[in-house]
């Protein structure tokens, strides 16, 4: 049995610890904005936040997620980097299929946590790992920025 | 009505299956958790109040006055039900804020794509063949809430004007709003013919403030897709695929699988010609699912299977290009010009093939239930898929219904012409429900059967030659193409192949300059075990590449600059001079570039092509470093697409165009070795990212001509505009792709 918090509510699992949390989230929760692209940690289309940190949910056991907080697409809003993000997404109009997008926003919420002002090559470095096969990227640059800018 | 008595020939006007957020199943089910099953949710959703107004197939208006639009199109990234709202709410006047979208069931009497007679999304027709009929849906709506509201004041229809979603009486200060007039409107009779604005009183096409639909709904997690929806009972199916194409079951041992908690069944099921053939776990759980999968052991027969890899196809393709081919177009006397050229450039193409690779790896739910089939997925050919669909099942079409679903990209693949991943879907249900397994299915590729699972743009071989005069003059062109054919041998091989000719396999091939000898010649492989199929952009993926290093390999021949060397070949052709012209001005061409560090060498190179009636052209600039690794810095764009829909949606078509086509130019190849596809995960099958990307810059043509496409004209130009700086840095030309290392050797 392990526990945890899912956006701020409590969950308890005792099934298959070695279960991804990305199948845990999706299939056991129907929590679908995270999504499965390649179920190796190759594109990023899983991420969510383990302790305020991105993994790549698809290769992360529930075991491992014991006793922390998780965040996924569906509350990244409570917290107000998640929310810039989200709002310079859509001021600058990023999405095209979407499918990556839920991944995209949770790894650059994290990098904006962790560094107040990226660079374009702080935001190359800590995006690469998100795949956008639409190829948003130069609008993520740009929403990255703009996200920064509101937060200052 | 409930979905469950919908059919696709007699649909009910009240039967509009929402395409599908969240949002709204929470809404139409009031608050049930987190819209968890669909099939309760859409029977409420369909139940749209009796007051609501519809005058016409595209357009619904709530008594709240929300005005829903129906997307005939499906949204795959590209930007269509932004830009089909667009056109009717424009003529309808609403409030952007308060227009929605749905997309359309399969229904092709009522949806089908204006240029093709069938509801097809693609060949990036969706703002061209609905440009007028979308205006005239909205025009029409507001033509009756006009009258609805004169008869109201008893005033004339005259005097009314209508802005952001409200009817307004200046005289007597009177107004309403949509929702007001819609019960009242909906009791008027339609009227056949209703005018048209004129271009200069757009409010909304044309403008820069008009945000996408889906950007809500796509930055919260909310947008449902195929691989988010979830009916009542239903078991999701993970699948053996053989390794190699055409090889089938010999026998099974599912001991292993079979005792994994919560696999519910092992189902082997038969493929077609065009299909796989597999083993399907079933199980609640899409990790219990693949596991089960990973558990199975299965032998297969191969004694049908495709054996060749892609060196000995691209060795037969090569011979077969120094025979004759079918002649596909001639002009002029092509020997006479090669007879005693003054300069003569012989080059060898050859590109792989190239896997899709969608975010959203390919998946379809189907729920077989009383002489129906119910298929939920985002897809681009919605009639193609119900008659291969009924075939399948020895059911008429209407009883094969289509809810359209967001996709996570597409790029050709969900147009299936043999409706593959679908029609493999059904053979899984029909082959479950044999055992006794009566549940919907949705079928999940991961993403290692999607990078294997065949339909690849062709592998293409290209020989050409290029005769020049004394004079530096272009006067011959030769070029012979070798691959197959994606149309042959489908159900769309009639509007597409002629005298053995496939047109997407020639196409833009030496297009549009003006030489006075050229042939262009085709060969076409008989059946090959690799499937294939369009790839955004199609034949011009290719052929762009070919023709526009071509072009420039022959300035630099002549000795002359390559805007200026192309100037009197683009003569009659001035919208690809236009956005040559752009592009060369706004990249400041003929500048010198800004010098890289030390040991670094840096260049220039452009490309114009036209393709699906749009016409881009790219500037590239690239730094080369000493170890042979190259960076795109920048591109800039020009497009001219006629008159422009939304600007936004079309510079960020350009953009992802660009980075699509640098995927492929840079590391895009799907290889197969004794017929065993190599490549299986975004590993070893690499695509572009954000680090790769360059900065884009894109300029549209102001233009009042019909509106064309933009989803896949970004792509041909990027690759050859980068071939072309690379050997502008570097004296180096790339003849084959993927770049890959070989500026490395
Ligand atoms: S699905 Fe987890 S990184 Fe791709
Ligand atoms: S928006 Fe389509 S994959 Fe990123």
């Amino acid at each position: 049995m392990v526990k945890f918090t899912i956006n701020g509510k409590a969950h308890s699992f005792d099934g298959d610890l070695a279960m991804p949390l990305l199948w845990y989230l999706r299939d056991e929760l129907a929590m679908t904005g995270t999504k499965y692209g390649c179920g190796m940690a190759l594109c990023g289309a899983c991420t969510v936040h383990l302790d305020g940190q991105s993994v790549r949910s698809c290769v992360t056991p529930v075991s491992a997620a014991d006793g922390k907080k998780i965040t996924t697409i569906e509350g990244v809003d409570a917290e107000r980097i998640g929310r810039a993000v989200q709002a310079a997404w859509r001021k600058l109009q990023v999405v095209q299929c979407g499918y990556c997008q839920s991944g995209q926003i949770m790894t650059a919420t994290a990098l904006l946590a962790a560094n107040k002002n990226p660079s374009d090559a702080d935001i190359d470095a800590a995006m690469s790992g998100n795949i956008c096969r639409c190829a948003t990227y130069v609008r993520i640059r740009a929403a990255i920025h703009e996200a920064a800018r509101s937060l200052a | 009505m409930d979905i469950a008595n919908r059919s696709g020939s007699s649909p009910s006007t009240e039967a509009e299956i929402i395409n599908v957020s969240r949002r709204h199943f929470i809404q139409g089910v009031g608050g049930l958790a987190l819209g968890l099953y669909l099939g309760p949710v859409l029977a409420a959703a369909a139940k749209h109040g009796a007051a609501s107004f519809e005058p016409n197939a595209f357009v619904r208006i709530a008594p709240d006055g929300t005005v829903t639009v129906i997307a005939k199109h499906v949204e795959v990234g590209q930007g269509t039900y932004t830009g089909l709202a667009t056109l009717v709410a424009e003529e309808l006047d609403a409030d952007w804020s308060r227009v929605r979208v749905e997309g359309a069931p399969a229904d092709a009497s009522r949806y089908k794509n204006l240029f093709y007679g069938a509801q097809v999304t693609g060949g990036s027709t969706a703002m061209a063949n609905s440009f007028e009929q979308m205006r005239k849906a909205g025009a029409t709506a507001r033509a009756m809430l006009v009258s609805a509201a004169a008869r109201q004041w008893k005033v004339s229809p005259d005097s009314l004007t209508v802005s952001n979603g409200v009817v307004h009486h200046a005289a007597s200060g009177r107004q309403a709003g949509f929702g007001q007039l819609a019960a009242a409107a909906a009791r008027l009779p339609v009227p056949s013919e209703v005018k048209l604005k004129d271009p200069k009183d757009f409010i909304l096409i044309g403008k820069l403030n008009v945000p996408r639909k889906d950007s809500t709904d796509k930055t919260d997690g909310r947008a449902l897709f195929t691989q988010d929806v979830k009916l009542p009972g239903m078991l999701v199916a993970i699948v053996a695929h053989p390794p190699r194409f055409g090889a089938t079951v010999k026998s099974v041992d599912a001991s292993k699988a079979q005792e994994i908690p919560g696999v519910v069944a092992v189902v082997p099921y038969a493929g077609t010609a065009h299909t796989f053939g597999g083993v399907a776990v079933l199980a609640k759980n899409t990790w219990v699912a693949k596991k089960g999968r990973d558990a199975l052991d299965v032998q297969w027969d191969d004694s049908q299977s495709f054996k060749l890899g892609s060196d000995e196809i691209l060795a037969q393709y090569r011979q077969m290009a120094s025979r004759p081919g079918q002649v596909a177009r001639q002009a002029g006397d092509v020997d006479a010009a090669f007879a005693k050229p003054a300069r003569l450039i012989e080059a060898d193409y050859a590109f792989p093939y190239l896997a899709h690779a969608a975010m959203e790896p390919m998946n379809c739910l189907v729920r077989l239930e009383d002489g129906r089939c119910e298929i939920w997925n985002g897809e681009q050919a919605q009639t193609i898929d119900q008659f291969a669909l009924a075939k399948q099942l020895g059911l008429a079409p209407e009883k094969i219904s289509i809810t359209q679903l967001y996709a996570g990209g597409s790029f050709g693949r969900r147009a299936s012409t043999f409706s593959d991943y679908l029609s493999e879907a059904v053979a899984v249900a029909q082959a479950a429900a044999k055992q006794g397994v009566n549940a919907p299915i949705k079928l999940v590729w991961t993403r290692e059967e999607d990078t294997r699972g065949g339909y690849y743009r062709p592998l293409f071989f290209h020989r050409a030659r290029l005769s020049l005069d004394p004079a530096g003059k272009l006067v011959g062109w030769h070029q012979h193409l070798v691959g197959q054919s994606i149309l042959t041998g489908t159900p769309l091989e009639q509007f597409g192949v002629k005298d053995g000719i496939d047109s997407v396999s020639v196409e833009g091939a030496g297009e549009p300059y003006d030489i006075p000898n050229r042939r262009i010649e085709l060969s076409t492989p008989l059946a090959s075990g690799v499937p294939v199929l369009w790839f955004r952009s199609v034949g011009h993926t290719h052929t762009a590449f070919a023709t526009e290093t071509l072009i420039d390999e022959a300035a630099v021949a002549a000795g002359k600059d390559p805007v200026e060397f192309r100037r009197p070949l683009l003569a009659k052709h001035p919208r690809h001079w236009g956005v040559l012209q752009l592009a060369a001005e706004k990249a400041g061409w003929g500048t010198k570039l800004a010098p890289g560090a030390a040991g670094e060498r840096r260049g220039r190179g452009i490309a114009v092509h036209e393709s699906f009636n749009s016409y881009v052209a790219q500037v590239a600039e690239v730094t080369v470093k000493p170890d042979g690794s190259f960076k795109v810095d920048r591109v800039v764009c020009a497009v001219d697409c006629g008159l422009a829909i939304n600007p936004d949606v079309i510079k960020a078509q350009m953009e992802g165009g660009i980075g699509f086509g640098l995927a492929a130019a840079l590391h895009g190849a799907i290889t197969l070795k004794d017929g065993v596809v190599e490549q299986s995960n975004f590993h070893d099958y690499q695509v572009l990212r954000i680090n790769e990307m360059p900065a884009v810059e894109v300029h549209i043509v102001p233009s009042a001509e019909k509106p064309t496409g933009v989803g896949e004209p970004g792509v041909p130009p990027i690759a050859p505009a980068v071939a072309n700086a690379v050997f502008a840095a570097t004296g180096h030309r790339i003849r084959t792709l993927p770049f890959g290392e070989q500026l490395k050797s």
